[in-house]
């Protein structure tokens, strides 16, 4: 699959010639499960929720000891999902049966030091026939990539790159240039599951990420309601909801985990 | 004068050790702080403002003790000597590069400044530095280190400092550096990270070791003018590295001084129980720097134990790293039960109370003595001063007068708080 114009043809039907009139949106979600936590079979819930409402794009973390860019909820998640046992065979099983069952594509999201001890090669091998399409390593900036662009390319994988508001307009230049798939865009400073503020300068964020890429957009961070979404028709081409939806299914259970998951996907129209 | 230091290359590696595995949100900080240290290390008044500023808060030039007795009871057919860090302000080394990245604050005019600390030594370090240069301080610390620390929160506490318990992972130093890194990855503007040893992403190992390095100037001054040549062999204890570098990356040039880093031995090397990376660990990525961590076959951070909470750590400095496969220093470890033994030797002997940590440089020595050649110069970093374990200590001696005082305390405090009501 090409991730970028999967993407593309999901927001315009026409687009690349391929017609698929019944979907037509105005943004695209991106839903995340960290692999283990609270549960297996909890995760499957959560998958086949996302499945129903049609999601366009999930991505499975793969925990790690020292998940440094993540907030207390995901840490937490993560160091619960290792200590029930989360290992990479049990992984990549829910990364398999989730691409067998569901029609969204699948991306891996963990920390560099899983990869880095997996070995580039396996690394990426495992996920092209696990059935994922590309991944996501925060700690990861793209001056460390080394080869594990070259073996990226060998198995058909995007790496997503991440922009931040921080960045200089030169440093953006540069992620841009060699982003893939999509641009994971940083709505804003910390770590991820507090609220933000999507205000003025957010917007501007995007125009500056927009000018230096025709990939799409994806802004996450601090996402958690319906009107976010719409607040970002027009703007970008994707938003990420993580922490709050786990949020929703510590506090409501899977019935309002449900509930809030298609207030999200029908905010995409 | 300036530090001679090994210096990283363009991104930070030495070696294969180091870089910088840092999220994108942090990078324009990075860039400003590397910016800001070259200029400060290229300016040979910053160099002088440092030296200065420690001579006259910190007692620096330490000095170097010949500790003859200590040397007489291992046989007394080598000489030891070793420098006195436990008399710097607030007690260790960690005065040296707090009061150095202090300065650089100043420099880059940042109000606020944030920590992580294992014993609490560079907390206390970071947050008397905090107060007399006039600057916020948070510092985040691993509830188990809290509780094994407290009279160090105290003292932060008084200081002014925020003290945060982390209670993720395992609630020990790794964690609070975690913690500390969330924080700058929000309040980065106007906040210094003032990381406490050779660890972490770069510019740290190499800013950390830099500032630390004086110990090793000093040393090899203090050596030649005193006794006329160099010291033979150096022992320092590791945890993150920055007193083992600080001591010896001075004398890296100097083929003929063996340099000794002695790791946290813990309940022995096969126990699982302890810290040694450079006996059981493997090289990984985790907070920000590549070296040898303390993980399993699949990159997760394993639990490390040693009675020293700042020996109590997964990874180790990349320089170390480095100077660990070029063979340039050689590594051991003390168990905790050697380790207290060789510090109640000290006490008894010279009357020198060493920290814990410390403790383990002094153990490879007495370890090692048999093999010691008839008139070796033997130099010891002593990091540290150990009234801050009076209570691990006490414990692990067994002293019953002193469990008899903490219960009479304890219960006199319940008396003295419910009379209050």
């Amino acid at each position: 699959m090409n991730l970028t114009n999967y993407l593309k043809n999901r927001l315009d039907p026409l687009y690349g010639g391929i017609e698929n009139p019944e979907i037509k949106r105005k943004i695209l979600l991106m839903t995340h499960v960290v692999v283990g936590y609270p549960s297996l079979e909890a995760n499957w819930k959560m998958l086949e929720a996302m499945g129903e409402a049609d999601v366009d794009l999930v991505e499975l973390q793969m925990p790690f000891s020292e998940p440094s860019a993540d907030g207390p909820l995901f840490v937490k998640a993560n160091q619960e999902a290792l200590l029930n046992g989360m290992c990479w065979q049990k992984y990549f099983d829910v990364m398999t049966r989730a691409s067998d069952n569901f029609d969204y594509p699948v991306l891996m999201m963990g920390y560099y030091n899983t990869a880095f001890a997996m070995g580039f090669g396996n690394y990426c091998s495992n996920i092209r026939t696990n059935g994922g399409e590309g991944f996501i390593i925060p700690d990861l900036p793209l001056e460390e990539f080394g080869d594990l662009f070259e073996h990226s390319k060998i198995h058909e994988l995007d790496p997503i790159l991440l922009c931040t508001p921080t960045n200089t307009e030169e440093r953006m230049r540069k992620i841009c240039g060699h982003g893939s798939g999509f641009i994971y865009c940083v709505a804003r400073k910390g770590v991820t599951g507090k609220n933000t503020e999507l205000d003025v300068s957010a917007d501007k964020f995007l125009d500056q990420c927009r000018l230096y890429t025709d990939l799409p957009l994806a802004l996450g961070f601090g996402l958690s309601k319906d009107e976010d979404l719409r607040r970002l028709h027009g703007k970008a081409e994707i938003a990420i909801v993580g922490s709050a939806l786990l949020k929703t299914w510590e506090t409501e259970g899977e019935i309002g985990y449900r509930k809030h998951l298609m207030s999200l996907a029908s905010a995409r129209e | 004068m300036t530090a001679k230091s090994l210096n990283p290359d363009a991104s930070g590696y030495y070696g294969d050790y180091g870089g910088m595995f840092i999220p994108e949100i942090l990078r324009t900080t990075f860039d400003e702080l590397i910016a800001a240290f070259n200029e400060a290390k290229l300016d040979p008044r910053f160099w002088q403002s440092y030296v200065d500023l420690m001579q006259t808060y910190s007692c620096r030039p330490t000095p170097i003790t010949p500790l003859l007795n200590f040397a007489e009871a291992l046989g007394g057919k080598f000489q030891i000597y070793c420098k006195r860090e436990d008399l710097n302000h607030t007690g260790a080394h960690k005065a040296n590069n707090c009061m150095g990245q202090g300065l650089l604050v100043q420099r880059m005019g940042k109000k606020r400044i944030i920590a992580e600390t294992g014993a609490g030594q560079h907390g206390v370090a970071s947050a008397t530095m905090a107060a007399k240069m006039g600057l916020e301080c948070t510092v985040y610390m691993g509830a188990i280190d809290v509780e094994r620390q407290r009279p160090n929160v105290f003292w932060m506490e008084q200081l002014g400092a925020t003290v945060v318990s982390v209670t993720e992972g395992t609630a020990t130093l790794k964690d609070a550096i975690n913690a500390a890194m969330r924080d700058w990855a929000e309040s980065m503007e106007t906040t210094h990270y003032v990381l406490g040893t050779t660890c972490g992403p770069h510019p740290f190992p190499e800013m950390v070791a830099w500032f630390q390095s004086i110990i090793g100037q000093e040393s090899r001054q203090q050596m030649l003018k005193m006794y006329g040549k160099l010291p033979d062999k150096i022992y320092a204890c590791v945890g993150g590295g920055s007193n083992a570098s600080g001591i010896f990356l001075p004398f890296l040039e100097e083929k003929e001084v063996e340099l000794i880093g002695v790791e946290a031995g813990g309940h022995g090397l096969d126990s699982k129980l302890h810290a040694a990376r450079f006996s059981g660990g493997t090289v990984g990525v985790a907070q920000g720097y590549k070296t040898y961590f303390f993980q399993d076959d699949e990159g997760q951070m394993m639990h490390t134990h040693s009675i020293a909470a700042g020996l109590d750590y997964i990874g180790v400095s990349p320089i170390l790293s480095h100077l660990h496969d070029q063979k340039c220093i050689r590594f051991t470890a003390a168990t905790d039960d050697s380790v207290i033994s060789a510090t109640k030797l000290l006490i008894r002997t010279e009357g020198i109370i060493p920290a814990l940590e410390s403790g383990h440089a002094f153990a490879a020595v007495v370890e090692e003595a048999p093999n010691i050649p008839d008139g070796t110069q033997v130099l010891i970093n002593l990091s540290g001063r150990g009234d801050k374990d009076i209570f691990n200590i006490a414990e692990a001696i067994g002293d019953e007068k002193w469990d008899e005082f903490l219960r009479s305390k304890a219960k006199s405090n319940e008396v003295n708080s419910v009379s209050k009501f």
